[in-house]
């Protein structure tokens, strides 16, 4: 017997009689001789609680994790503070064991949650609308130049290459497949250039994607690239969104902003090596037919009762099938409850606080780090919480040092921009205190 | 119970706090010192104002509105409503798990790779594969990287030519729509009277522009398709790839792998099979296996081993690419591979051997009062047509919501779309006898209330927090965000 497995050899004879069968095996004779495996699986047999738990916790013990370290390494996954509260809540079984809430009589805890996670998106980012989440903040990227393209029914996406490199990787492994022509904007001093932009966009242009806070943690000026975004006829101008920024920059609704997308890890998900993580979108009126995934809408029952129901699903893969707007069923519903928590705890004064001391900590960081000339800003731009240093020493010997001091140094630049070869990229969250900014800069110094 | 109904911005109050940070210990020098104004946003975020008991009793209190595993027996066919163990909920959440960053160095990272890798063999060794990527988010996006492996094979073959993906009339809508994103047109071809892939309409769809066929085996009738050999020399005579959706993979583990049928490329729905929780729609994960003749494909990165221990390999020089941020659902891969740990190979074919046995027993106990389309042994799963009284008023619909009254999630209904009033169930191996039991009993009732009176089961539910939500006002007078 294994504790997930309830009947027992009495109930099994039972269950078999009423079918009419003599044993288990008769139940799998409809599989053919020779598919069927005739031996049995080779993998170890069943283990105890015990068992398991010692063996992997073994295994996350050959890891370093960052709660004994002090880390400086950002780069699309970002070491903030998460309220004690998530895991309490998300850790409710009527929450993390139930399905896609599409019974909505014995689901509306589901469905409101997805309704405000919904409505907190939509206002953080300015926008009119928001889906129930996608899978991460590459693939929602991703979705947006689909989306694009559907809508204006052409096939060119400019993508600036200040957009976080996997992102980019992604759209041109979706791209390939749907012959979309994708073509990258140069970065100029750390900013996408706006002057090659403007020689790019056309009337064949479906997209224009940028990210601000963009890779290098520098703030783009999304109003003016909005503007030669939309000399292009139905170009959708999509900005990739650090959400703790918006905590004090400007929401990209009113830059004009046509699609919002982003990572909404920051938002109370732990790093975990890389997922699951939270994309999501955010849209303005005139997209809201086309957006891919699930989305709650508010309605009444047959009491007249305030509920709230999966709706414009005919935009679905389960009802419109090979004409869907996207394949996607399972998103990440489980981190955009986390993602609410999130934000609701922090709520209006916590969202600015966090951004606020992010900055003003990764910008004492900065000063601290070229106070003495040994390292250099690689670009000299507004930036958030993450900015590029570089120095004659190699970004791989830097961080070996670090290490051996319990840090985790930056991010290496030279791996995806080999004309940013040693440059490395500095995360610094309002998690860091000023003795750990300190520590890193003196030893820093001492290399 | 105090029937709750508030959103959680009708509980702001100004001046609530439900955080604290550490005081700044950096120079507080004004903003706008650091970033021009232009920049920044003067106006206030519009974001509520809750202490920390608002937000604790808020989210408990949806939390009542909500039916899940934990609550009670779930049979949504097609959907693998299993038990989610809660060791694997643990396992996920430790600190050298949970708190590993991406980009650390290999030497951090050695316990992250080595699971990895552990779990990549497990699943190929359950699928007949040879090698798996562990990348894909979800069942969906799993499709989609499989079916871009079957392109880039084509493709390099010098035969793009092949635009058709073909997929069978009982196929899950993600198929359809997979192929479709991945810039196939899709050939449908209908089943026979028994369920079965129809081998003559195979033949006839099958020809030089075939690129593949997507199929569930198991499929959604809950049928092993036993012309399975057939069917993929069928496709492969003609130049195509099969592609296998593991979504009902929870029937046939241990006794049979989709390698072995002559699958190329698989999926297997992690959140299903493997007990990783649904999460109220995801996050789940799609690891995709191949053949040895579609590894060069696969996303990058792979994980590998030698000397010095695991390592991230890149080089793949065929690779479709990336699919997906960094390396896949981490904390999910943990909570599976937990699991196929702790059942064991012996587990997991036991496991399959009690959801086929528990689907097979509810369905002979609810013949004589449902109609049964289609009368067989079935695995995993099996599709009801709706009353056995054909004259019955009542619909499926009716009979999924009087279900609720009685405290069960009802099965899934209308799907697949062959069957008229189609009614899945799927009770899983994780279920008792005393449950399926009780079910049964309650189906059973159901089919008598229709008859006796059924204006009542029409207007069900009866004792549900909210009955029959309006859908079509919703999709109508669309509201989407709370506007106060």
């Amino acid at each position: 017997m294994h504790p997930y497995i309830a009947n027992t050899p009495e109930d099994i004879q039972e269950m078999l009689k009423a079918i009419g069968l003599e044993s288990v095996d008769q139940l799998f004779d409809d599989i053919p001789k020779d598919v069927h495996l005739n031996r049995e699986i080779d993998l170890p047999n069943a283990k105890s609680e015990l068992e398991v738990t010692n063996y992997l916790k073994e295994l996350a013990d050959k890891n370093c994790s960052l709660s004994k370290l002090t880390s400086f390494l950002g780069a699309g996954a970002y070491d903030h503070y998460i309220p004690s509260i998530i895991n309490h809540i998300i850790s409710r079984s009527e929450y993390y064991t139930s399905y896609t809430p599409y019974q909505p009589e014995i689901s509306q805890g589901t469905l409101q949650y997805i309704f405000e996670f919904q409505t907190l998106i939509a206002n953080l980012t300015g926008m009119d609308s928001a889906n129930a989440s996608l899978y991460d903040g590459g693939t929602a990227i991703v979705e947006a130049a689909l989306m694009a393209a559907a809508y204006s029914r052409k096939d060119e996406i400019i993508i600036s290459r200040s957009v976080k490199p996997d992102a980019r990787k992604i759209l041109q492994t979706y791209a390939h497949v749907q012959n979309l022509k994708v073509i990258e904007v140069d970065v100029k001093d750390g900013v996408t250039d706006v002057e090659a932009l403007e020689g790019l966009v056309n009337d064949n242009t479906a997209a224009v994607i940028v990210q601000s806070p963009n890779f290098f943690g520098i703030i783009e000026d999304l109003k003016t690239i909005g503007e030669v975004a939309h000399r292009g006829k139905k170009t959708t101008f999509v900005a990739a969104v650090d959400p703790i920024s918006l905590g004090i920059l400007k929401k990209p609704g009113d830059l004009g902003v046509d699609v919002v997308v982003g990572e909404g890890q920051a938002l109370g998900i732990p790093v975990s090596f890389g997922g699951p993580y939270l994309g999501f979108m955010a849209v303005k009126n005139d997209y809201i037919r086309k957006i891919p995934g699930r989305i709650v809408g508010q309605t009444e029952d047959l009491d007249g009762k305030r509920s709230f129901v999966l709706t414009l699903t005919a935009r679905e893969q389960h009802i419109r099938r090979e004409k869907a707007t996207s394949n996607i069923c399972s998103n990440q519903g489980l981190n955009a409850l986390a993602a609410t928590i999130y934000m609701v705890t922090l709520g209006k004064e916590g969202l600015r606080e966090v951004a606020l001391q992010s900055t003003k900590k990764a910008h004492y960081a900065y000063e601290q780090m070229i106070k003495s000339g040994k390292f250099k800003p690689m670009f000299d731009k507004p930036f958030f919480k993450e900015f590029a240093i570089t120095s004659d020493l190699k970004p791989a010997d830097i961080n070996a040092v670090l290490r051996e001091e319990m840090i985790i140094g930056g991010y290496d630049l030279g791996l995806e921009y080999p004309e940013f070869e040693g440059g490395v990229l500095y995360a610094v969250t309002e998690k860091r205190t000023k003795d750990e900014i300190d520590k890193l800069t003196s030893v820093l110094e001492g290399i | 119970m105090r029937n709750y109904d508030k959103l959680i911005f009708e509980l702001s109050k100004p001046g609530r706090k439900a955080y604290m940070l550490p005081p700044m210990d950096v120079e507080d020098v004004a903003l706008d010192s650091l970033i021009p104004g232009e920049f920044i946003n003067e106006e206030d975020l519009q974001l509520p104002e809750l202490t920390e008991v608002d937000v604790i009793r808020h989210y408990t209190n949806l939390s009542n509105k909500n039916y899940g595993v934990d609550t009670g027996f779930y049979p949504l066919g097609s959907c693998t409503m299993k038990y989610n163990p809660k060791i694997n909920e643990d396992t996920a959440r430790y600190d050298g798990f949970a708190n590993i960053h991406p980009l650390q160095s290999a030497d951090c990272i050695q316990g992250s790779l080595q699971l990895l890798h552990e779990l990549e063999q497990s699943l190929c060794e359950i699928a007949g594969m040879d090698r798996m990527t562990l990348q894909p988010a979800a069942g969906a996006h799993g499709e989609l990287t499989g079916i871009m492996i079957i392109k880039a094979y084509h493709e390099k073959n010098g035969e793009s030519h092949r635009n058709k993906i073909i997929v069978p009339d009982s196929a899950h809508g993600t198929n359809p729509a997979t192929a479709g994103m991945a810039g196939y047109k899709i050939v449908e071809i209908k089943s026979t009277k028994d369920g079965l892939v129809d081998l003559d309409a195979l033949r006839a769809a099958v020809g030089d522009d075939t690129a593949g066929l997507m199929l569930t085996n198991p499929n959604t009738l809950g049928i092993f398709d036993k012309g399975i050999k057939e069917i993929a020399s069928i496709v492969h005579e003609a130049g195509g790839l099969l592609y296998y959706d593991g979504a009902n993979a929870n029937a046939i583990m241990g006794h049979a792998r989709p390698g072995d049928m002559g699958f190329d490329v698989v999926h297997f729905n992690l959140h299903k099979t493997f007990s990783t929780p649904h999460g109220g729609g995801g996050p789940g994960s799609g690891p995709v296996g191949v053949k040895k003749r579609l590894i060069e494909f696969l996303p990058v990165p792979m994980v590998e081993k030698n000397e010095d221990g695991y390592y991230f390999d890149y080089d793949y020089p065929n690779s479709i690419g990336k699919v997906k941020d960094f390396y896949g659902h981490f904390g999910i891969l943990v909570r599976a591979y937990t699991y196929i740990l702790t059942l064991g190979g012996d587990g997991l074919k036991r496991a399959s051997e009690m959801a086929v046995l528990n689907a097979n027993y509810i369905c002979s106990q609810l013949k004589d009062y449902y109609h049964l389309p289609i009368d067989t042994i079935y695995k995993h799963e099996f599709v009801l047509g709706g009353l056995k009284d054909t004259l019955s008023e009542v619909s499926t619909l009716d009979i999924a919501k009087r279900l609720l009254d009685l405290g069960y999630h009802p099965p899934t209904v209308y799907f697949p779309l062959i069957i008229n009033q189609a009614i899945m169930i799927e009770p899983t191996e994780t279920e008792s006898k005393e449950t399926l039991d009780e079910f049964i009993q309650a189906m059973i009732q159901i089919s008598k209330e229709a008859a006796s009176d059924p204006e009542m089961v029409k207007s069900a539910p009866h004792n549900t927090i909210v009955r029959r939500p309006n859908e079509v006002k919703a999709a109508r007078d669309i509201i989407v965000k709370y506007e106060g």
